[in-house]
């Protein structure tokens, strides 16, 4: 805990997104992540704008259980329908609940923490009380009673694992937030008569921004992951969404036949989830000062 | 007021009351939330049916369920209830959940002892390779493993592991019934192996990069040049002093890891026919029995705050500066 409260304060020191963008660039982890994730995002946006070799939920009996072929890259499954088209659609459909699920878990949980932190007393015990019964849960468990008890959809899954995520970063972000209140700046700021509301944007807000966005890059990587967890489940997006865990799972009695309809979707989860974690890891090495003018 | 002040003061004492407090509130969590669902248990456990109740029926029902109670007398019912062991009643299995519990439980914390075994027995070797050269081929092989540990979903893992085995070497244990410890131990463990390297795998992999951080840290000691300039061997210095002092983080590691155990828990049992407690949720899940979802889920969370709770008092034994505080 003393380290990070330690690097928060100097983490402002210096760096402009420039600077931090060219060592994220230059950290080989960083580069390869950055390279994965953005080709994955291509592939969501082709098939969110409809632009797939085939339409995803299109059934064609007279190909069934193809191998991948030039037409078919990556063959077809048990209906004839286009493992590639579907594994794309599945990708697009996962990211845009990691998106939304992360964007609300940072939004509440990272104002809850600052508050908490910054205002302390009554406020701090709330939100640390809150976090403790949430922490409590296992975090697939509890992603999946929360599913199971809403009525589901994309939006209610992302909400779902958006409340697993929430606590984690109150717990990121509190932390700093109390070593900052003490720093001398922002005690000078309270001197002033500067309003609380505007010392916690102006000083304390952007303090905290690199602990953020590394925690943003590592849970969007842990939603994919429970996102296909519960699809895998069946508890995800209700069929015939085409989702990368419920692939996996009507592909485990074909894969003796026909590996490639367990093999596509697999392949790309791990590399999704290995791009975003490279991304991290870079990002936190780019945005640690420690790390800056060396390498 | 002494005995608060007596109470409030011991660390170990205050510890154990904010967990109680913990668990109050995931008591009211765990029921708000099942409350939540669109209907009650009239209407889940009828479903369809539901809508020929005729009111009289329906009010019957729900003095039955204490639905015409104010929601705080349906909580402190319902704590109640679970305090003195009554848990509810699965009709599916004609068995109080107590009754299935108590034979899932066992299942599960074999699963996690054997999972939590082989990922200490894998992660802490690989990040003490890791961490014996830095940035050299093998530290490059740790960290990629670890990388695909933590990247590789369990499901996955699970799902093309049984694929494999079973359709080329025709292994699969987990295809027989489910033999309990004491009735057939070889098959047991057989049905064991798969699961736990699965989970172990998984835990693996935070385990061997909290061991090749700390590792380094600790080398960068006055006290282990101090060491090895009074002729500490290499292999006592590198586990009795280097590891030694390595061990918080990665105790504390392993605790935190035993959520990802519960929850990885519910999958690997589901691939693998475990009747764990993991399996018993998403059954209870599947057939709409809340008072099964509602116990279980109470039930692991309980266990994982005793676990976190455990793990820190686990500190003061391993750590002399924790309990000097």
């Amino acid at each position: 805990m003393t380290d990070i409260t330690g690097a928060a304060p100097a983490a402002l020191a210096g760096g402009r997104a420039g600077e931090r963008l060219r060592l994220l660039v230059r950290s080989r982890s960083g580069m390869a992540g950055l390279i994965v994730v953005g080709l994955l995002v291509v592939l969501s946006l082709a098939a969110a704008f409809g632009l797939l070799p085939f339409d995803p939920l299109a059934q064609t009996p007279q190909v069934r259980l193809r191998p991948p072929s030039a037409e078919h890259w990556f063959g077809t499954d048990q209906f004839g329908r286009d493992v590639f088209s579907r594994v794309a659609a599945g990708v697009a459909n996962s990211a845009l609940i990691a998106v939304v699920a992360v964007a609300f878990a940072t939004v509440v949980g990272t104002l809850a923490g600052v508050v908490a932190g910054f205002y302390r007393g009554a406020s701090d015990a709330v939100v640390s009380g809150v976090t403790n019964v949430l922490f409590a849960f296992p975090p697939l468990l509890l992603a999946l009673s929360l599913a199971s008890v809403l009525d589901r959809n994309w939006f209610t899954i992302a909400v779902a694992i958006a409340i697993v995520y929430v606590p984690i970063f109150i717990r990121v972000t509190r932390g700093p937030v109390l070593s900052l209140r003490e720093i001398e700046y922002v005690k000078a700021a309270v001197s002033t008569g500067a309003s609380r509301v505007a010392i916690m944007f102006r000083h304390v807000l952007p303090n905290i921004t690199s602990i953020v966005i590394v925690q943003v890059t590592l849970s969007l990587s842990w939603a994919v992951l429970t996102e296909a967890s519960l699809s895998f489940l069946g508890l995800g997006a209700p069929p015939p969404a085409p989702s990368l865990g419920s692939m996996i799972y009507e592909s485990r009695t074909l894969v003796s036949i026909a590996p490639w309809t367990m093999a596509a979707p697999g392949v790309v989860i791990v590399l999704f989830v290995v791009g975003l974690n490279l991304l991290g890891d870079g990002l936190r090495d780019s945005l640690d000062p420690r790390n800056r003018g060396t390498k | 007021m002494t005995a608060v002040r007596a109470i409030t003061s011991n660390p170990v004492l205050r510890r154990i009351l904010s967990s109680l407090g913990t668990l109050l509130g995931v008591a009211i969590f765990v029921f708000v939330m099942l409350r939540a669902i669109p209907g009650n248990q009239i209407t889940a456990g009828l479903g369809t049916e539901a809508a020929a109740l005729t009111p009289a029926q329906r009010a019957a029902l729900e003095a039955y369920y204490g639905l015409d109670k104010p929601l705080v007398v349906q909580f402190f019912g319902w704590l109640g209830n679970v305090l003195t062991g009554n848990l509810g009643y699965s009709s599916r299995a004609q068995e109080s959940v107590l009754e299935l519990t108590s034979q899932s439980l066992p299942v599960t914390l074999e699963l996690a002892v054997f999972s939590i075994v082989l990922a200490l027995l894998i992660g802490i070797p690989l990040g003490m390779l890791s961490a014996s050269k830095p940035d050299s081929p093998r530290d490059a092989f740790g960290q990629t493993v670890g990388l695909l540990g933590l990247s590789i979903p369990a499901f996955l893992l699970a799902t093309a592991l049984l694929a494999i085995l079973s359709s080329t070497l025709r292994f699969n244990p987990n295809g027989e019934a489910y033999a309990y410890l004491t009735d057939n131990l070889l098959l047991n463990l057989q049905q064991m192996l798969l699961p736990s390297l699965v989970l172990g795998f998984g835990i693996a992999a935070p385990i061997m990069r909290t061991t090749r951080t700390a590792v380094l840290e600790v080398r960068g000691n006055d006290f282990i040049r101090t060491a090895r300039a009074k002729g500490v061997g290499p292999r006592r210095l590198q586990f009795r002093h280097v590891l030694g002092n390595a061990l918080v983080p990665i105790v504390t590691m392993t605790g935190l890891q035993f959520g990802y155990l519960l929850g990885g828990a519910v999958v690997v049992e589901q691939i693998f026919s475990l009747p764990g407690i993991g399996r018993q949720v998403l059954l209870g899940i599947q057939q709409k029995e809340y008072a099964v979802v509602q116990s279980t889920v109470l039930l692991i969370a309980l266990a994982f705050v005793i676990v976190n709770l455990l793990t820190d008092l686990l500190y003061r034994v391993i750590d002399p500066r924790v309990r000097a505080e």
